[in-house]
């Protein structure tokens, strides 16, 4: 079955760690992809740029209008993803708390939803 | 080239992975550890097999995979945690000495021991249901909360800290030692026959039982008595067989609910009720004082004899549920001995002792002694008595079918005082 890892820590935490820690849970994390791939889990995984880059896209009317910033201001804001393949709810959360960032934030992990046909 | 006999992967993933996952617990000590050692060991397996034929020892090798890719998997994270290196050290230095894993026969069956922790004291209830069903049954999160009408996270979150409780409190894997053995056994068959009450009788809901959950206590009620064939463990088993047995006759094609004395007899599994009688004669036989299981089995045996309602012995039943009730008294029992009584001598008589459980208060909110009431108070004529009694086990009573059933007789009685 498949799961959404939603990575969610606030930036101020990161930006506040020494560049040499930043450099390592970079390393980690692009570690425990492999580590997912290697189990046949990972699907899809990306890291996001800053919330300040973000634009939230709305239609109403035949209008569409644009505006910055996150969808919600909320201190921890979605900075990556990584879509798996689990045998259950519980291993899903295994695979998630081996997630590296998992120590500094939190991962909201999502039951993904096939649309019926 | 596959080998001719070659095993499909996923049928050995379905017969063998729980096996492998318990002998891999106990070598890495870890229960994540394994589980991830046994997803590696089955891709290795899936990998490599089709190219290089089944091995002689499928369980073996798998064993072996586990615990080498777990050892790899821990020297690639001592990159960034140094303990996890310790911790591979050990394991390999483990490897080294231990020779067993050549032969599938010389690895012990380490699901006793899985057993055991999973339904270990230290960890609650609904956690030890919930961490046997997955992790000895092989049943996912979603399945077990899906069969006990619970969020998944809720039965995620169980799992979850009984795990972190076995760690952080070093339960030990192991079949607990001779003294402590009946206590734990205890906590054992109390998990197996919830789940197995839980199929066999929903709390709520609309059907009145849900067919997977007691073959899965069935099942793991055989590989208990398999590895560990105590008394008390066959006299569960005797007991789940002999109810499972008649399954199909509980419920009218209409879904309504058929008490015992109107169950169409010839619906009842005959081979269930064989096996279920001889476990229970044979677990009779060889203990001078049963346990509660094996009475309770001895009792459900009683009914499974009589090839007509009119045969049963019921004064064998009370005399059974006199013994359960002196080894393990309670009030249910306490009703159900009443119940007998009153088939046996007649509804005063039975009468008598559910006023005296009355008076304890003890049974106030529990639907069947109130429906059981109400049926002796019908029997003997006190109609207006037996109405009151129908409807406090209605307000009580939350299964469609029993509710159903509950409504007809209480508008029977009512036909009856309207006739007066």
């Amino acid at each position: 079955m498949k799961y959404l890892c939603l990575v969610c820590f606030d930036d101020a935490t990161l930006a506040a760690l020494p560049p040499a820690e930043r450099t390592a849970l970079n390393r980690e994390s692009l570690a425990y992809d492999d580590e997912l791939d290697r189990g046949g889990h990972l699907l899809a995984a990306q890291a996001l740029q800053s919330v300040r880059e973000a634009a939230c896209v709305r239609v109403r009317n035949g209008r569409t209008s644009v505006t910055d910033g996150p969808f919600a201001e909320t201190k921890e804001q979605l900075g990556g993803f990584i879509l798996v393949e689990a045998h259950d709810m519980n291993e899903a959360i295994r695979l998630a708390a081996g997630i590296p960032l998992a120590r500094l934030g939190t991962i909201e992990v999502r039951p993904i939803y096939e649309i019926p046909v | 080239m596959p080998s001719a006999g070659a095993i499909d992967v996923g049928t050995l993933y379905r017969t063998e992975s729980r096996r492998v996952l318990a002998t891999l617990i106990r070598l890495l000590r870890d229960f994540d550890l394994a589980e991830d050692a046994l997803n590696d060991a089955f891709l290795a397996a899936a990998e490599q097999w089709p190219r290089d034929g089944t091995p002689a020892n499928p369980r073996a090798w798998l064993v072996s995979a586990g615990r080498f890719k777990a050892i790899d998997r821990l020297r690639r994270r001592a990159r960034f945690d140094a303990m996890e290196a310790e911790v591979a050290m050990r394991i390999e230095a483990e490897a080294e000495e231990d020779g067993s894993e050549r032969d599938d026969n010389a690895i012990p069956d380490d699901r006793l021991r899985l057993i055991f922790t999973c339904c270990h004291p230290a960890l609650a209830p609904e956690a030890r249901i919930a961490l046997t069903l997955r992790e000895v049954c092989g049943l996912t999160t979603e399945e077990i909360a899906r069969a006990f009408l619970v969020p998944t996270t809720a039965v995620a979150q169980r799992i979850v800290r009984a795990k972190a409780r076995i760690r952080d409190e070093r339960l030990p894997y192991a079949v607990p030692e001779p003294a402590k053995l009946p206590a734990r056994l205890d906590a054992v068959l109390r998990a197996i026959y919830l789940v197995f009450n839980e199929g066999y009788s929903a709390s709520s809901g609309v059907a009145v039982t849900r067919a997977d959950l007691s073959g899965e206590a069935i099942r793991l009620g055989r590989l208990l008595v398999e590895l560990l064939p105590e008394a008390e463990a066959r006299g569960l088993l005797a007991l789940m067989l002999l109810q499972e047995s008649r399954r199909a006759a509980r419920t009218s094609p209409e879904g309504e609910l058929v008490l015992l004395p109107d169950q169409d007899r010839s619906l009842w599994d005959r081979s269930q009720i064989a096996e279920g009688r001889a476990l229970a004669a044979a677990v009779a036989e060889q203990e001078c004082a049963a346990g509660p299981y094996a009475l309770q089995a001895a009792i459900a045996a009683a009914h499974a004899a009589a090839a007509r309602a009119e045969e049963t012995d019921w004064p064998l039943i009370a005399r059974l549920y006199a013994a359960l009730e002196r080894i393990e008294p309670s009030p249910v029992v306490a009703l159900n001995r009443a119940a007998a009584i009153a088939m046996a001598e007649g509804p005063a008589a039975g009468l008598a002792r559910m006023e005296a459980l009355r008076a304890s208060g003890a049974l106030a909110s529990y639907h069947l002694f109130h429906a059981a009431r109400a049926d002796l108070l019908r029997r003997v004529g006190r109609f207006a008595d037996a109405e009151a009694g129908y409807r406090e086990a209605l307000a009580l009573a939350r299964q469609e079918p029993e509710r159903r059933f509950l409504e007809r007789r209480l508008a029977e009685v009512r036909n009856a005082i309207a006739a007066v």
